[in-house]
């Protein structure tokens, strides 16, 4: 029983954490440009992302 | 429709700047052929490299370059446009509209959505496994899945209200105005749902649907964002061919200098440029300098029209030849061009009202799915089986009807088949306006442009003469001398040539001075040119005449004969004069045609066949097409059309064939049967559904197993569409 409630809330909060993720990778624009994401890996040199 | 800005004496762009904070200033360009990595670092670094840039950012997926100039330094627009344009890209300003912005603010909201939904759905199902393993009653206790109930309850609650407002909002749009959609049974559901689940688990029953009201709402939200995708990108390609279009105007200030302005700051009264090859902006006067016009996209006439100081000429036509300076006569707003915009809004209107697919379901199936609860409920407690048991019943029916299938069923088929359809190059604007293709029993072409290619070719002339001639035609910018030097191919150019606007060249071939342009300039009097003619003379011979004709797409009569197998009827409304048009319906093998209408005639005539019951597709590109477009039932447009009238059509296709027209109309027909297959499937789902659930079968297992496998098959049965795989 006691391993429930530990691990229940840590599972949760791991999930949490995704969602989070998620959150931070929409504001920052990460979905504006799929093609060009996938192009500029092949470009070197610096990348300051999104204006 | 090609570029005009001229790279060399560049107007001034500085109308096109935004201010940003801290003395920034922003500049949007859409860049049209950058689709590599190599092609993106060229113009970022090419771009950044300009003096007072501080940085630069090409989106790959949008075509659009953001560049941001340094606080404090004199902005230089231009530069950055020569420079792009330097390394042999398209390029045009871009003013990002508020509504695009808007849009995409929307789309933001939906993914998170979707994201805390897919967070709900997970944990909310992670706490009902043992649930629907059976373990309770075994290893574990009622006082455990009470609180498991429990923990699923608090994690589905908050998602299930946050990320159910998308459909929350709609019901309550829709029902304030007295009707019912599809929203309506799945806000009524799932909120009861989580109403119920809430009294079952404090009064430790067993009948807990956290989970199936997350996973509910997270596959309907998958249909809706994909719903919302499919507009975006089909919005966000007609703003690009638009931009691309560039409706902006160049003005003279009292100095002389040239700026670039859009259109929406054009006052009467302004001086204007416009060069050859570029399009009147607004109703004026010709103040200076003499030319020819093209008038096709507003009359489809194709005979060239001169005009010297004091005619008056009208938004949207092109001048073929000479520099024209204007005087503006009216606002941008009140051109004759925005006169038709006003028609076409009034179509549109007409055709907002057309009832959607999902919708029409909805009207069937929202009284009917509530009617079945409403009876559940009453009937069981009629039949003894107390009221807990009785509501309980009611809102599994309520639960397992949930249109999760339709809500996925019309999206899922759309964006596939609207997706297949903008790789060969047409753009659907909206998923209703498949809907409305598929229905199109009649279809109406406009000849010039549509039928044709729109641009002049030579007719029957011998190679002797044409190569007489193409000296002098090689040196003028004409569209009929380029027709004529295209013909003749590659040669020598004649020497000392001067060009006369609006009349023709003059130059000196072979040791002989000669002449190609219209009758009266070569010499020959009394010679009215009746159609699209040049005439060519070298001093002391005889005067030659060379014809010119708008050539029919290639695949203009299979187009016609493809759609006649479909059973369509086929007709000709063209503005053009009557022999033309005649001779185009007999080349293509259309029997039904009319000559030397107005754009009010054909409006009038789309109407009247509307009147009679007939759906019209209306194929169209001029500007005199552009009210006929927004009246009929579907409307398509080729991308050489103009700003007007590609915003009164449903579809615009690119190329340089017709195959498009009958490549959407196949797809949309096989939208629409997939659609309705899905629509009959849910149906037979819920035959069987619904009264397993009135008869207390139904548990939160087969709830949520029959929900995701129902969506599944109808996702998967979207995915059969085969789009232009047919002949076209």
């Amino acid at each position: 029983m006691t391993i429930f409630l530990m691990l229940a809330p840590i599972s949760i909060f791991i999930a949490l954490l995704g969602l989070g993720a998620f959150w931070w990778t929409l504001r920052s624009g990460q979905y504006e440009d799929p093609t060009g994401d996938a192009n500029r890996i092949l470009n070197v040199g610096p990348d300051d992302g999104p204006l | 429709m090609a570029l005009t800005y001229d790279p060399v004496a560049g107007p001034d762009l500085s109308a096109y700047l935004k201010p940003r904070a801290g003395g920034a200033q922003d500049f949007d360009l859409l860049v049209a052929g950058a689709h590599c990595a190599a092609c993106m670092a060229k113009i970022e670094t090419g771009v950044a490299a300009l003096a007072g840039v501080e940085a630069a950012r090409l989106n790959l997926t949008t075509g659009k370059l953001a560049v941001r100039f340094r606080p404090g330094v004199a902005a230089d627009a231009g530069a950055v446009l020569r420079a792009v344009e330097g390394l042999g890209y398209k390029a045009a300003p871009f003013d990002p509209t508020e509504a695009a912005e808007a849009h995409d603010r929307e789309g933001r909201r939906l993914a998170l959505s979707l994201g805390v939904a897919a967070f709900g759905a997970g944990n909310a199902m992670m706490f009902s496994v043992p649930l629907w393993a059976g373990l309770f009653g075994q290893e574990l206790g009622p006082a455990t899945r009470v609180m498991m109930q429990w923990w699923s309850g608090l994690i589905a609650t908050p998602c299930v209200l946050y990320a159910g407002m998308p459909f929350f909002q709609s019901a309550w749009r829709s029902l304030r105005v007295g009707r019912a959609n599809m929203d309506v049974p799945i806000s009524i559901g799932v909120l009861l749902t989580l109403f119920i689940s809430f009294v079952e688990t404090i009064l430790h029953g067993r009948d807990a649907y956290f989970d199936a009201a997350v996973s509910l709402i997270f596959l309907l939200l998958i249909g809706r964002w994909l719903d919302h995708q499919l507009r975006a990108r089909a919005r966000s390609a007609a703003a690009d061919l638009l931009a691309l279009q560039a409706p902006y105007a160049i003005t003279l200030d009292d100095l002389g200098r040239e700026h670039r302005k859009p259109l929406s700051e054009i006052a009467i009264g302004d001086l204007l440029v416009v060069r050859p090859g570029e399009r009147i902006p607004v109703d004026a006067v010709v103040e200076g300098g003499a030319g020819e016009l093209d008038n096709a996209m507003l009359t489809g006439e194709t005979r060239p029209v001169p005009v010297a100081a004091g005619s008056a000429v009208q938004a949207g036509a092109l001048n073929l030849s000479g520099a024209l300076t204007l005087r503006a006569a009216v606002r941008p707003e009140d051109s004759a061009v925005a006169a038709i915009a006003r028609l076409v809004e009034a179509g549109a209107q007409s055709r907002s009202l057309y009832v959607r697919l999902a919708d029409k379901a909805a009207a069937v199936y929202v009284p009917v799915v509530h009617t079945a609860a409403a009876l559940t409920f009453v009937a069981g407690w009629t039949l003894g089986l107390g009221p807990r048991e009785a509501l309980l019943r009611a809102v599994a029916v309520l639960i397992i009807t949930c249109p999760c299938a339709l809500g996925l069923a019309v999206p899922a088929v759309q964006i596939n088949a609207s997706g297949g359809l903008f790789r060969r190059g047409v753009l659907v604007k909206s998923g209703a306006a498949l809907e409305r293709l598929a229905e199109v029993d009649h279809v109406v072409f406009d000849k010039t442009g549509v039928l044709t290619e729109g641009r002049p070719r030579l007719i029957g002339a011998t190679p002797a003469l044409l190569a007489q001639a193409a000296p002098l035609a090689r040196a003028s910018a004409h569209p009929l001398a380029r027709a004529l030097a295209a013909e003749a191919g590659p040669g020598p150019m004649a020497e000392d040539v001067s060009e006369t606007a609006g009349q023709g060249v003059e130059g000196w071939i072979g040791g002989r001075r000669a002449r190609l342009g219209r009758a009266s300039f070569v010499g020959v009097a009394g010679e009215d040119a009746g159609e699209t003619e040049l005439w060519f003379g070298v001093v002391g011979e005889t005067k030659v005449r060379f014809r010119f004709s708008d050539n029919l797409r290639v695949d203009a009569a299979r187009t016609v004969a493809e759609l006649t197998r479909r059973g369509l009827t086929v007709e000709i409304l063209s503005g053009d004069l009557s022999g033309p048009v005649a001779r185009a319906a007999e080349a293509v093998g259309i029997s039904q045609w009319r000559a030397g209408l107005s754009p009010t005639d054909k409006a009038e005539a789309i109407a009247r066949l509307t009147a009679q019951g007939r759906k019209v597709l209306m194929v169209g590109d001029g500007l005199n097409d552009a009210a006929a477009l927004a009246k009929a039932h579907a409307a398509m447009a080729p991308g050489s059309a103009l700003s007007a009238t590609q915003n009164a059509a449903d579809l615009v296709f690119s190329g340089e064939g017709l195959g498009s027209v009958v490549a959407a109309f196949d797809t949309a027909r096989q939208a629409r049967a997939r659609a309705l297959e899905n629509f009959a499937f849910a149906a037979l789902y819920n035959l069987i559904a619904a009264p397993a659930a009135m008869l207390g079968l139904i548990n939160p297992f087969v709830a949520a197993l029959a929900m995701s496998g129902s969506s599944l098959v109808v996702t998967l049965n979207a995915l059969r569409m085969r789009v232009g795989a047919g002949k076209t």
